[in-house]
């Protein structure tokens, strides 16, 4: 498959700003959408001047579900592809004792996402094409004490890109889910995480993009992961439970 | 909390150390009495170790380039080897640049940087357009060697205490073509190789290696490196502005220092020199191999070992046509101090820096694995360069004393004045400052 316009939801995102220059250099026209306009300024003119493609860029707020139709309507040109990639991590901790911190998780990984989503994919179910990505997480396929409420959100994430999935298959809009383990990107910093489980977002870009063009359905990155959430599933509950996690 | 340290692994601390993609985002940092800001980590020293650290380099965007004039600006944290894959298709090629290009832009006008062509162009601080910094207040400030050149002079070679250098402009180098027509002349010894400095000076690039292991008179035997950008005619490849890409060999773990003994290090110049048979050989070559001859052994660095290395490096008039160097390097050889690399260069007049390292002399850069008596030895070696007349480079510095840097940087009182300007209650006050007491 071919993408000729990919639009990008949280385009300043470490991951996202990986698969923007993977596709620029691809020729691939996109759309950057985010909520910090000097970013995305900075962003369109690296892109445009490292590889003379064609980049835009549209301010959008996951948080503002209220707009997110308007968000849409307003893009000049439709993208015949899509990758969904904002979304924060917040603080467990925090999150336990204070309903806006577990609220902006579940927001920007979850019912923000969607609500775009929901959008975005009548309009390409409409066309009969597109590619709809969405990058969910290993820590949505088992609530551990160290960070459930952001697996949670990413749980509701995975199931909803896998319905949509099966709602699109016979509309020829495929849709992808993308599943990384440790990338290393803001969002981990200050974390000590293991060396070899922790991919670079260069080549998480690489993969994504690759995995998108391919129409896989899941993507594990690194695919090492693949297994060890295998593992991780398999422990009983009885001793699952136990474990520092 | 993480482990950093800078490229001579000397010395290390545990920092926290935090990222930023956006100028509300540095200030918000910035507002947080952090009180160091390290680029790329390729000093050699303390100057951008702390205990709290803005690290610059996911602030690496490209704003803005402009093919006809040569001008491009962009954020501080990119690095110089991500410019130059911009600029040189277009036929543009970095005003300055030090002996490796993974330094970030802000790191280059901390340091004010000087390459192989000082004598003749100056340091970084000469082609730069204009700087924005962010003050104490959260405010960005612009300044250039003409408006708020207070501020500008402070920045340049200012090592980080002015605050965060946030966005650089610089004015490039036209280049016909990505090549480098490079002469090279063997000299027998130091005495032989001052004067040809002198001869070739209307060279732009002049750069000279020394085996510093070599005994008697052959002591000091030396390959002197000379080049032009090569014109159109002068290279035969069709593809002028595209140079071969050149593979990156990586030295994966540090080397036990046992093994860095003189046997080591001799084979090694051996080796270099033997690849160099004839006394005056000249050809074409990629930019590359000419300013970045070690870049593409990464990591490089580990060959001394964990302990790290110190290099020293220092500039002294040339009044005395050169006996100042001879002495030094004569001091070292007696007290069998091995360096791995000896690099000499010229340097024209001073920069506009306040804290800029050149001034028109000698410069020589030596490499010394951390050892017993080391750091004894070179304090012996700071009265002699100070005698001398000359300094030591503020980038290249993990050791010496407060009182050998307030004896030979003149301009400190006029710098402390114009960092007030930026960082005004010395909230950045990395573990250089803390040695020296700078500001
Ligand atoms: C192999 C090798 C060869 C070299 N050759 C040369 C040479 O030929 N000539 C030469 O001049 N130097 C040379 N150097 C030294 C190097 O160019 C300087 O140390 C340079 O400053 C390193 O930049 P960095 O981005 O790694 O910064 P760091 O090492 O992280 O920091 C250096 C200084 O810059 C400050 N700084 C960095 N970014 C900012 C910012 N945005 N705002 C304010 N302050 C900032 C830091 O606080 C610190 O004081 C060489 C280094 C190596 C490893
Ligand atoms: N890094 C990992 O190890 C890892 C692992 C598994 C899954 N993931 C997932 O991968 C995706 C990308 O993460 P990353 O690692 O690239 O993180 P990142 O660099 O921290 O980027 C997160 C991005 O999300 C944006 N964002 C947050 N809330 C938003 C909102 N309300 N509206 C619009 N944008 C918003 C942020 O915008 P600002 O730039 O404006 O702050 C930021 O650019 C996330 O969904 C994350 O959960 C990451």
């Amino acid at each position: 498959m071919h993408i000729n316009h990919l639009l990008i939801l949280g385009a300043n995102s470490g991951i996202a700003e990986a698969v923007a220059y993977e596709a620029a250099d691809k020729g691939i026209k996109l759309t950057l959408a985010g909520r910090s306009e000097e970013k995305l300024i900075a962003l369109k003119s690296d892109l445009t001047i490292k590889y003379e493609s064609e980049v835009d860029y549209v301010l959008f707020d996951a948080f503002n579900i209220s707009l997110h139709e308007a968000f849409y309507d307003s893009l000049p040109n439709k993208p015949d592809a899509v990758l969904c990639a904002f979304g924060i991590l917040g603080s467990q901790e925090k999150a336990q004792q204070d309903w806006q911190e577990t609220n902006a998780v579940i927001e920007s990984n979850f019912t923000g996402a969607i609500s775009i989503l929901n959008i975005i994919a009548n309009d390409f179910e409409e066309k009969g094409a597109g590619i709809i990505a969405g990058i969910s997480s290993v820590a949505g396929e088992r609530g551990r004490q160290s960070n459930y409420i952001y697996g949670a959100a990413k749980a509701g994430f995975t199931a909803y890109l896998s319905g949509l999935r099966n709602r699109m298959a016979k509309s020829g809009v495929h849709v992808l889910t993308v599943k990384p383990g440790f990338v290393k990107t803001k969002m981990l910093e200050g974390l000590e995480t293991p060396g070899p489980l922790t991919a670079k977002p260069e080549d998480a870009g690489k993969a994504i993009l690759s995995a998108m063009i391919k129409k896989r359905n899941t993507l594990y990155y690194k695919s090492i992961w693949r297994l060890i959430m295998y593992i991780i599933k398999s422990i009983p509950e009885p001793i699952f439970k136990k474990l520092n996690l | 909390m993480q482990e950093i340290t800078n490229w001579n692994l000397y010395p290390k601390v545990k920092a926290e150390v935090k990222s930023f993609t956006s100028k509300n985002e540095l200030a918000r940092l910035s507002g947080m009495h952090f009180d160091t800001i390290r680029g790329n980590g390729r000093s050699y020293g303390d100057a951008s170790l702390g205990a709290k650290v803005i690290d610059t380099t996911a602030y690496n965007k490209v704003l803005s380039f402009d093919t006809e004039k040569g001008i491009i600006t962009a954020q501080s944290g990119v690095l110089l080897s991500d410019l130059l894959e911009i600029i040189v298709p277009k036929g543009w090629f970095l005003p300055v640049t030090p002996g490796t290009k993974f330094i970030t832009l802000g790191g280059a006008v901390a340091s004010d940087v000087h390459g192989k062509n000082h004598h003749k162009e100056g340091a970084f601080s000469n082609h730069i357009e204009y700087l924005t910094l962010l003050d104490a207040h959260g405010n960005l400030v612009q300044c250039s060697k003409q408006s708020n050149s207070e501020i500008f002079k402070a920045a340049c070679g200012g090592m980080g205490l002015t605050g965060p250098i946030v966005e650089i402009s610089l004015r490039l180098k036209a280049i016909e073509t990505a090549y480098i027509k490079q002469k090279q002349i063997k000299a027998k010894n130091l005495e032989n190789l001052l004067p040809l400095f002198e001869e070739n000076a209307s060279y732009t690039y002049s750069v000279a290696w020394i085996d510093c292991l070599k005994k008697g008179e052959n002591y000091g035997r030396s390959i002197l490196m000379l080049g032009e950008h090569a014109t159109k005619e002068e290279v035969k490849s069709s593809h002028k502005l595209k140079v071969p890409k050149s593979k990156a060999l990586s030295i994966p773990f540090n080397f036990p220092s046992f093994t860095l003994n003189n046997f080591t290090i001799g084979a090694f110049n051996q080796l270099y020199y033997s690849k160099n048979i004839s006394a005056v050989k000249e050809m074409v070559t990629p930019y590359e191999g000419f300013f970045y001859p070690l870049d593409n052994i990464l990591h490089w660095n580990r060959i001394y070992g964990k302990k790290g290395f110190l290099q020293y490096q220092f500039v002294i008039p040339k009044n005395d046509g050169g006996k100042g160097i001879i002495k030094i390097m004569k001091m070292i050889s007696n007290r069998g101090m091995t360096s791995f690399l000896a690099v000499l260069k010229t340097m024209g007049p001073e920069d506009t820096g306040y804290l800029s390292f050149p001034k028109e002399g000698y410069t020589l850069a030596l490499d010394f694995p951390i050892r017993k008596g080391l750091f004894e030895f070179l304090d012996e070696l700071d009265k002699v360069v100070i005698e001398l007349g000359g300094r030591l480079y503020l980038a290249k510095d993990a050791r010496m004393s407060a009182s050998v840097f307030h004896k030979t940087y003149p301009n400190i009182e006029l710098f402390r004045e114009a960092a007030k300007k930026t960082n005004l209650s010395k909230d950045f006050n990395s573990d250089l400052n803390k040695r020296l007491s700078i500001i």
